[in-house]
């Protein structure tokens, strides 16, 4: 893969959170500032045409990476492009326009993702009428020609037309979480960041929602950028994975490559921790220890309170991430 | 110990509307053997979580018992007055609900918390009751027990608190722990060392579980036996593992082909059509019919359970009566 | 595959007519379902209709000096002894005819407190919407600016407003604004609730995951503010508008009855209970009894419909 199909290039990003107390209880307690580091220097790019997957538990960073990459928060350190444009620092408003128009999202909430006041057909239209010139190349598009363009993603997602005039309230999980699809993919868009997508729905929705995925990927030609922590789900959709440990990335790999062979300790615990059918019954390595508190992360190697192979290194030196792992033992091994 | 420890017989719910009663659970039937694991698998809306309130009798009005019987160890419990079933819940039946953040009371220290309920329950002294608290803390794999204790549950992690629940339910030494969604609000790595906790201790201790989750993973590490729920009623149940490799029911093996694996990336997830049918819509005949891949005639009536070995599968393709029996899938 | 909202057999499509809608509306079924809360409304929007046709409904007109004659001053009412048949509800100190007096009163005190409700409401909403969205300094100042309001009894600020406009105005302008003067002064006195109770439920909003997808395509917060948050947080504003209706009518009467408000000109039903009261020890009683009624029956009904509102709305009470 080249560099230039790369669709979004994150370079040394980080994003640092203030969570002192408020000013006057820290001057009269004498506390020092307290921050929180979400996102801790990473690096890695996504390319035109495939799944990556992000993976990681709570306080891995993933959520806030989310927003960093299409824009909703700023960076502390860092840049994320996409199409080579730097979204948080650039000032140019075409090319801030354009970004956006290639770039969309879906939440993991069916029920909060959708205005619970609004007509389902106004939802999926709002990106057609915010950026327009895509369409037809006019400035503004007729209100038929916007009801025949909602009318056929709804039909694409396995909604039916009539369904435009109805509100969010009269629908399942599953089928919101197609109407949010509907409007990701309204305004043509390359690239599109999937925040646990199914997390919130039954195994079966699950099911129907990311064969639909797919198949939208294949007919439109998308990039998604996939995060969760569900494992299994990844496997099914993602062709790259990245797993992320306290805002850092420890692993990168091809999908059948990192679940065959993991090399960082912490993946390969995650996969034993995971309950799956096609491995129940077999024996496990037992798990130690939480995912620690990322106001106060560990010296060294943030994994290494947990690492069952942790040597003395791991204690005060972080692993730099290099060869696609950030591990002692993988890079001398 | 003869006879199951808990048996669930036709066991109805309902809710009360404006516009008439409206049938949540229809004639449930289960029974869980003394130190079993049952667990009692469905997707939302298919009624598991309503038939644990229902046992442990903590159901909310407009919800009620409409019919059937719950019976611990032969005697009825499902018609007792509040104050006997109080003093059932806790001592007899231990409860695990899913948020590990409100099962504790905020304002009180965990050892408190653990000391109260064993007083209220065993009767011992104060100071026996805590040393007691602190042993089932260790027992729970809390390090440090004894400075633990006095901490509140704020200054606990998830997983941590989830324990702590954990004790609460068992300091009493019930005969069976009822766990609802016991790991679905925690972190992948932690979920498997509740799970194992969980799995250890009712072993240890004897005591029975009613495992009721959506996660069918967490069924197969755990249960023995587990119940398939759909749409108010059981639709199959039997031994874990055979199940999970050979299920009866079309709504279970849909199921099993929907749920993605960590073993081969799959080129496309078997769905079912359509969606669970809302309680107010639930059709006449079989439940799973209009999503059914093999529906037929029959399917008009609804089936009942129907014995399949040791196993049981509520469709009438098992029924060697019908016409286009196909038992063999 | 298609997975449309079409039930599966057995099932009925909800009703989606009028008609049907009606029928299975829940809040409909709660009001109806209270008998005084039906009274309440019967009684509303019969004050309601009374004050809108008052220039058709009244008897006279009692603004009019040319058909109003002292001779007929301080006539009781038609039923009671030395009544004239003319005035249902007798006579006041100038020869008006009560029954047209109060109807003219209460269409005036409706008016007013209508327009003032709105004004408060509009600039209570606006400012809590700006307040939650923006956070930081902003929500800081509108807020505190809130408190100090909220300090003072809220006749004290519509006295002290309409003071400074009296003052303000040339004396010959004073009548003429004199209704303008009030539902400044009661609007600006009541806006608070309203941007409090809109604040908190903006900054619930804006975190939640249809502002970031609004926010992701690029709309400005003005747009995102009236299109998406404000429907999402007006359910509160109109129970407490409803109760607030009451509250700027009884607090209009107050300044009538105090003799800053309404000019006897035009008087609201505030200005004829003034009017009244002098005349009440000396036996002619009817001028301040019949409006004082009128004014409690419509501020006990409004009262009721609020109360009754404000449960049907309230989730958590269902």
């Amino acid at each position: 893969m080249k560099a230039a199909d790369a669709i979004v290039e994150v370079r040394g990003l980080s994003r640092v959170f203030d969570v002192s107390g408020p000013w006057v209880s820290r001057l009269i307690g004498r506390e020092r500032r307290r921050t929180l580091t979400a996102v801790d220097g990473l690096d890695f790019a996504i390319y035109r045409g495939e799944t990556f997957g992000l993976v990681g538990e709570s306080g891995s960073g993933k959520s806030t990476l989310a927003r960093m990459v299409v824009g909703l928060l700023g960076p502390s350190q860092g840049q994320v492009l996409i199409d080579g444009v730097d979204l948080a620092r650039t000032n140019n408003r075409t090319a801030r326009r354009t970004v956006r128009r290639h770039m969309q999202m879906i939440f993991q909430d069916p029920f909060a993702s959708l205005n619970p006041r609004w007509r389902v057909g106004d939802i999926i239209a709002e990106p057609i009428c915010a950026f327009p010139a895509r369409e037809t190349g006019a400035h503004s598009l007729g209100k038929r020609a916007i009801a025949g363009r909602v009318d056929e993603l709804l039909e694409l997602v396995g909604l039916h037309p009539a369904d435009a005039p109805k509100f969010p309230h009269e629908f399942s999980g599953g089928q919101r979480q197609r109407i949010a699809i509907a409007r990701a993919i309204a305004a043509h868009p390359d690239f599109i960041v999937c925040d646990e997508p199914t997390s919130a729905l039954d195994v079966s929705i699950q099911a129907q929602i990311l064969n639909l995925m797919r198949d939208l990927q294949e007919r439109l030609g998308l990039t998604y950028l996939l995060i969760t922590h569900n494992l299994a789900v990844v496997r099914f959709m993602a062709t790259r994975v990245g797993v992320m440990y306290l805002g850092r990335l420890v692993e990168i790999g091809d999908t059948d490559a990192l679940f065959a062979r993991p090399r960082h300790p912490y993946t390969r615990m995650l996969l034993d921790a995971v309950p799956d059918l096609s491995m129940s019954g077999s024996p496990r390595t037992p798990v130690a220890g939480e995912p620690p508190n990322p106001i106060d992360p560990p010296p060294g190697c943030p994994f290494h309170p947990r690492c069952p192979q942790a040597i003395a290194i791991c204690k005060s030196e972080r692993p730099a991430f290099r060869d696609n792992v950030a591990c002692h033992l993988a890079h001398d091994g | 110990m003869t006879g199951p420890l808990l048996s669930v017989r036709d066991l109805r719910v309902e809710f009360a509307t404006r516009k008439g009663p409206l049938v949540a659970l229809d004639g449930v039937s289960f029974d869980i053997a003394p130190g079993e694991v049952l667990g009692v698998v469905g997707e939302s809306g298919a009624g598991k979580s309503l038939t644990g309130l229902a046992v442990i009798g903590l159901l909310d009005p407009p919800g009620h018992i409409a019919g059937g019987e719950i019976r611990l160890d032969g005697e009825r419990i499902d018609d007792l007055p509040p104050a006997r079933m109080r003093l059932i819940r806790g001592r007899r039946i231990g409860i695990v609900f899913q948020d590990p953040l409100t099962s504790l009371n905020p304002l009180m220290r965990v050892g408190d918390q653990l000391t109260e309920t064993i007083l209220a329950h065993k009767p011992l002294g104060r100071r026996q009751a805590r040393e007691q608290a602190i042993a089932w803390l260790g027992e729970v794999g809390i390090p440090s027990p004894e400075k633990r204790i006095d901490g509140y549950p704020h200054e606990f992690s998830g997983g941590m608190r989830q324990r702590v629940v954990i004790a609460l339910a068992l300091c009493a030494e019930p005969q069976l722990v009822i766990a609802d969604e016991p790991t679905t609000a925690l972190d992948v790595s932690v979920q498997a060392q509740i799970i194992s906790l969980l799995k250890n201790l009712t072993r240890r201790h004897g005591v029975a579980v009613m495992l009721i989750t959506h996660d069918m993973g967490v069924i197969a590490e755990t249960a023995d036996r587990v119940a398939v729920m759909y749409a108010g009623s059981i639709v199959e149940v039997g031994e874990v593992h055979e199940l999970v490799r050979n299920p009866l029911h079309p709504y279970t093996q849909g199921l099993m082909a929907a749920i993605p694996t960590l073993a081969v990336r799959a080129r496309r997830l078997a769905q079912i059509p359509g969606a669970v049918p809302r309680l107010s819509a639930i059709p006449r005949g079989c439940a799973f019919a209009p999503r059914c891949p093999r529906v037929f005639e029959r399917c008009a009536e609804r089936p009942p359970l129907i014995v399949v070995g040791e196993r049981g599968a509520a469709c009438w393709l098992y029924d060697r009566a019908s016409a286009a029996a196909d038992v063999r899938n | 595959m298609s997975e449309t909202t079409a039930p599966p057999d057995g099932a009925s499509e909800p009703d989606r007519t009028f008609v049907g809608r009606l029928r299975n509306n829940d809040l409909l079924a709660s009001f109806l379902a209270s008998k005084v809360t039906v009274a309440a409304g019967i009684v509303t929007v019969i004050l309601f209709a009374a004050a809108l046709l008052a220039p058709w409904i009244a008897p006279t007109d009692p603004f009019n000096p040319a058909t109003n004659y002292l001779s007929d001053s301080l006539d009781p009412p038609s039923f009671v002894a030395g009544g004239d048949s003319r005035f249902l509800l007798g006579t006041d100190d100038q020869g008006r005819d009560l029954m047209s007096a109060i109807l003219y009163g209460l269409r005036v005190s409706l008016a007013i407190g209508l327009c003032s409700v709105a004004l408060g409401a509009a600039i209570g909403v606006s400012l809590g919407l700006i307040a939650g969205y923006a956070g930081g300094w902003t929500d800081s100042a509108i807020m505190r600016v809130a408190d100090v309001q909220l300090t003072f009894p809220a006749i004290l600020i519509a006295l002290l407003l309409d003071g400074v406009a009296h003052a303000l105005l040339k004396p010959a302008n004073r009548d003429e604004s004199a209704f303008a003067v009030l539902v400044l002064s009661i609007g600006l006195s009541f806006w608070v609730q309203y941007a409090r109770t809109v604040r908190a439920s903006t900054m619930v909003e804006k975190n939640r995951d249809y502002v970031l997808a609004a926010r992701l395509i690029g709309l400005s917060h003005t747009r995102i503010l009236f299109s998406h948050i404000l429907p999402n947080v007006m359910g509160p504003v109109l129970v407490i508008a409803t109760i607030n209706l009451a509250l700027a009518i009884i607090t209009e009467a107050t300044l009538s009855f105090l003799g800053v408000g309404l000019p006897p000109t035009q008087p609201s039903l505030g200005t004829l209970i003034r009017i009244g009261q002098n005349y009440l020890f000396s036996g002619e009683w009817w001028i301040v009894t019949f409006p004082s009624l009128t004014l409690a029956a419509l501020v006990l009904a409004v009262n009721l419909l609020g109360d009754w509102l404000r449960d049907a709305l309230n989730p958590r009470l269902k």
